[in-house]
């Protein structure tokens, strides 16, 4: 609890971190499905992240993190308590909120202040989470066994970027944007599929299955158990590197241009897959954008496109009865038949920086 | 002298000689090492005299005072994770948080009786707050993350081997003991290790384990299948554990073998490929097949690896390995496949469960209803001055001045979404060849089974297919009189346009799993389909257009039953449920009572028991 796993420290799972990496860059790429087997790390990810994410600005006493950049009007509408005047600034880590399971509707969405209700008789809003992770991540770990009600609550607010409250006597309304990430496995539940729709990037992770990554993992978590200061110092540097490129990536991203010629392959590509509705074309150019700017690019190539077409593209797509392949392999066929020969690249390692020093 | 009374007893014997009860006894001294380390013990017992003396000796080996709780069957979220109290609330007068199970277990042992009964969503929590060491609170006002770490005593009273605690939380513990075939007198007091255990519990962070023998752990792994990264973890954790009892501050060869028999041995899922060359594991038995093994220079960091000692692992594991039980494996495994293609078990858990909550509504206290106490206070809250007042102007002084006044305005009902809810969808075939036939006995067995289906409120559909095309009779519904009239409509006659039929069935799942419902299909046809999809004639166009459609609705995974109604039997029927990944039966001369019954049969005990 007290120290978490480094981020660059988790071995391989490149294209997991490859997502979340997109996902911090830019984060109206949507959200990102990180789905697959027991103990690949998954929640460590994520978690590890959050430490990585350069911080934010907020209106000073904001509970809604307010940005500062919002009009007077606006933020006095929101947040009347903040009083008149210029509002102060601060800056503060962007929030990684998890939703736990069995977490009740009134954390989620707000509810009723009951403490000042009970001991002052005051009618006050309390925010949940849906407030605090404004502007941030909102983590759900076994998204597929998150309540029915909750999971209509979070289609609603991902739709619209906006929380509604209208219960015991309050109405309120607070945008509510944020990256949503969620992971679990598939053998305990399915996802519905509107919720499956909310998320930009998906990913499907794999327990590795060869000895040099498997000894190396169990190396480094028990180097990590005994010793998690000592460890930490150890991967700072590594865990720097990739803040750093987070950071320079988020100021390249406006500048990454995107030539005509890549968005007519994405929608291409789009069609040959036979995804619906206007997201995937969307989420494609956005991610292969955040990736470029990653990368340091001026503009997106097909590497690019290339790189990020699974994971925007395979839960999308809709079944085709004829053919029984996995949907990943799908998408790399239309790949292939599009870009040639040595399409098929699974993504490398953004995060290599860190990764490569040590193994 | 610790060290003595070790090496003395059974305990330390070569593993091929433990008897079954002096390894649980160990098992359990190593868990009172390190619990939260170890994850826990699954235990495979009965209630009965050996598993209470077994569970005494566990408790008298843990620190006197650590906490030791029961997790009961029937446990709610609030008194799992924690909330309001509310008598201390309606007490005090303000908000007061009640701590849950789990974070009373910090720094103790979790007991979970029932534990193959125990369904994901337990399970799900109790593995977040394994693995985050903190119990994460966001329920009744109360947002708190309270550290807590602990292990876990599962315990395993399955009957039969179909039955086993959920997957999720197996793989977090490190062992998995069983006491089955073990008589009280074969349960002999063996010496006591508390002592030992007490002394190693101190020492057994600073014990070190060697990079071979991380490596011999993780290749014994992969030999035998284990694809988990947990378990070769959790093996090495229960080296240095055993390292520690028996007082080295390094393991050795000893230390991963029993690691090796108590981790890797029970949850192995293949022998390892006979005699052949175990130098190269790497290469002979890689997991997913599209992973290869790193090249060049990473094995040459591998080769010094210490050949015997990998041996010695690995034969020690494979000793530990039950006779019989890859074969049961393998067998559980394909019936598992074959009856829930893409993992289908969380949405068939949830239909044993009552309800889970699906919000509240304002409402009386009539029978059966059950009070939301949170809502109903936080609607109560912010009148309490208001109410005071008022009572303080009519001049009834209140008897306590704290108390909390609720109306019956402020009453809050929870409800609950019945997660047993299913749509069982019947596709009818009622061709030409079908109708002279069966027709009349298939009307009649979907009018019983309807019934069933009113009796469970699960929603019936009816799809019915002849002629040209297929036609949703009835969409989803719960009413039985409707069902009844359309099915009573029906016509006879025409062609078998069979793969429309499964086009229809698979529009309609994609709208029943969007209301959240677990839905199965029960196909009552001859599978002699003789018109194609566009609605041509000819069989052999008409036959691959259905298993096309067949293979369209198996990606669904949902539960599908075919049941060939023809008076001879043919293969065509059994394709398409092959295809569809659905179970066959063929009952040539059944009546419409016998026809029912099989159809409860099949779609019953998976969806009932989970």
């Amino acid at each position: 609890m007290a120290v978490l796993f480094p981020f660059s420290a988790i071995v391989a799972q490149d294209e997991m971190k490859l997502a979340l990496l997109i996902a911090a860059v830019d984060q109206s790429v949507g959200g990102v499905l990180v789905f697959g087997d027991r103990g690949t790390g998954k929640s460590t990810a994520v978690r590890g992240l959050a430490a990585l994410l350069p911080p934010m600005q907020i209106v000073k006493g904001s509970r809604y993190n307010s940005d500062p950049s919002l009009s007077a009007e606006d933020l006095a509408a929101l947040e009347p308590e903040l009083g008149a005047g210029k509002p102060k600034s601060v800056w503060v880590p962007v929030p990684v909120v998890d939703l736990p399971l069995g977490a009740t509707e009134d954390r989620v969405v707000g509810a009723l202040d009951l403490e000042r209700a009970l001991t002052r008789g005051e009618k006050a809003f309390e925010p949940g989470l849906l407030a605090r992770a404004h502007r941030g991540f909102l983590y759900i770990d076994e998204v597929n066994l998150l309540d029915d009600h909750l999971v209509d609550v979070l289609l609603d607010v991902a739709a619209s970027g906006e929380n509604v409250v209208e219960r015991e006597g309050l109405s309120i309304r607070h945008p509510a944007k944020f990256v949503l990430v969620g992971s679990g496995n598939p053998e305990e539940g399915e996802l519905r599929p509107q919720l499956l729709d909310r998320f930009g990037l998906s990913v499907e992770v794999k327990t590795p299955g060869d000895l040099a990554t498997r000894v190396e993992v169990v190396k480094r978590r028990d180097a990590f158990e005994r010793n998690p200061a000592g460890f930490m110092t150890e991967w700072q540097i590594h865990d720097a590197s990739v803040q750093d490129q987070i950071a320079a990536g988020r100021k390249r991203l406006a500048s990454v241009t995107t030539p005509q010629d890549m968005l007519e392959k994405a929608a291409k590509l789009c069609m040959a897959l036979g995804t619906d509705g206007l997201r995937g074309e969307l989420t494609l150019i956005r991610a292969a954008r955040s990736l470029a700017a990653l990368e340091g690019a001026s503009s997106i190539s097909d590497a690019h496109l290339k790189r990020v077409a699974p994971l925007a593209l395979r839960h999308r797509l809709r079944r085709n009865p004829l053919d029984e392949a996995g949907s990943t392999v799908r998408v790399e066929r239309a790949l292939q038949e599009m870009f040639g020969g040595g399409a098929a690249l699974g993504p490398t390692l953004v995060a290599a920086v860190a990764e490569r020093r040590v193994v | 002298m610790p060290a003595d009374l070790t090496s003395g007893s059974a305990l330390s014997e070569p593993n091929e000689a433990a008897s079954p009860w002096s390894d649980a006894v160990l098992a359990a001294a190593l868990y009172a090492i390190n619990p939260i380390g170890l994850g826990g013990i699954s235990l495979r017992a009965h209630a009965g005299p050996v598993r209470d003396q077994w569970l005494a000796l566990l408790q008298s080996s843990l620190p006197p005072h650590a906490p030791f709780r029961k997790i009961p069957i029937q446990v709610s979220d609030g008194r799992l994770l924690g909330g309001l109290d509310l008598a201390a609330t309606l007490q005090a007068g303000r908000p007061i948080a009640e701590r849950g199970l789990l974070a009373v277990c910090d720094g103790g042992t979790a007991v979970l009786p029932s534990a193959e009964r125990r369904d994901a969503f337990v399970v799900a929590r109790l593995g977040a707050v394994m693995d985050r060491g903190a119990v994460a609170v966001e329920r009744d006002g109360f947002t708190s993350v309270t550290p807590s770490r602990f292990g876990v005593i599962a315990l395993d009273e399955a009957t039969n081997d179909d039955e086993r605690p959920p997957a999720s939380l197996l793989d977090r513990l490190a062992f998995h003991i069983t006491l089955d075939g073990i008589g009280y007198r074969d349960a002999p007091d063996l010496p006591s290790l508390v002592e030992d255990v007490a002394r190693a519990r101190g020492q057994h962070a600073d014990v070190t384990v060697p990079d071979r023998l991380i490596e011999a752990i993780c290749v014994t792994s992969l030999a035998l299948g284990v694809a988990s990264l947990r378990a070769p973890l959790l093996a090495v954790k229960v080296a240095q554990a055993h390292a520690a009892l028996i007082g080295n501050s390094e393991a050795g060869d000893e230390d991963a073998a029993v690691a090796a028999r108590f981790v890797l041995a029970p949850r192995a899922t293949r022998f390892p490929a006979g005699e052949t060359d175990p130098a190269e594991p790497q290469e002979a038995e890689p997991l997913p097949p599209e992973t290869p093994p790193e090249p060049s220079n990473d094995d040459s960091e591998h080769q010094p690896t210490d050949q015997e000692l990998q041996d010695l692992i690995l034969a020690a594991a494979i000793a530990s390995i039950p006779p019989g039980l890859l074969a049961q494996l393998k067998l559980a495994q394909a019936v598992r496949t074959k009856a829930r293609p893409s993992g289908r078990a969380g949405a068939l858990q949830k239909s044993q469960r009552r309800g889970r909550p699906a919000g509240v509504v304002r409402g009386d206290l009539r029978d059966g209803a059950r009070l939301n106490v949170i809502e109903t206070l936080r609607a109560a809250a912010p009148w309490q001055g208001v109410r005071r007042r008022e009572a303080a102007a009519r001049g009834s002084v209140p008897a306590k001045p704290n108390r909390v006044e609720v109306r019956r305005d402020d009453f809050r009902i929870a409800r609950f979404k019945n997660r047993t809810e299913t749509a069982t969808v019947f596709i009818v075939d009622a061709s030409g060849s079908a109708a002279l036939n069966r027709l009349a006995e298939a009307k009649g067995a979907v009018e019983l089974l309807l019934a069933d289906c009113y009796v469970r409120r699960d929603s019936v559909a009816l799809i019915s297919f002849r002629g040209k095309s297929a036609e949703v009779l009835l969409p989803p519904t719960r009413s039985l009189v409707r069902a009844k009239r359309s099915l009573a409509g029906l016509p006879g006659g025409g062609g078998t346009p069979l793969a429309a039929a499964i086009d229809e069935t698979v529009a309609l799942a994609d709208g029943v799993r969007r209301k959240g419902l677990t839905m199965s299909a029960v196909f009552l046809t001859d599978g002699r389909a003789n018109v194609a999809r566009d609605g041509s004639g000819g069989r052999a166009r008409a036959e691959e257009d259905a298993i096309a459609s067949a293979r369209s609705l198996r990606a669904l995974g949902l539960k599908a039953l075919v049941i060939d109604t023809s008076q001879s039997p043919g293969p065509q029927a059994e394709k398409i449920a092959r295809e569809m990944g659905a179970i066959y039966v063929a009952l040539p001369r059944a009546d419409a009572q016998m026809l029912a019954n099989t159809v409860r049969v099949a779609t019953q005990p998976n969806g009932r028991d989970g």
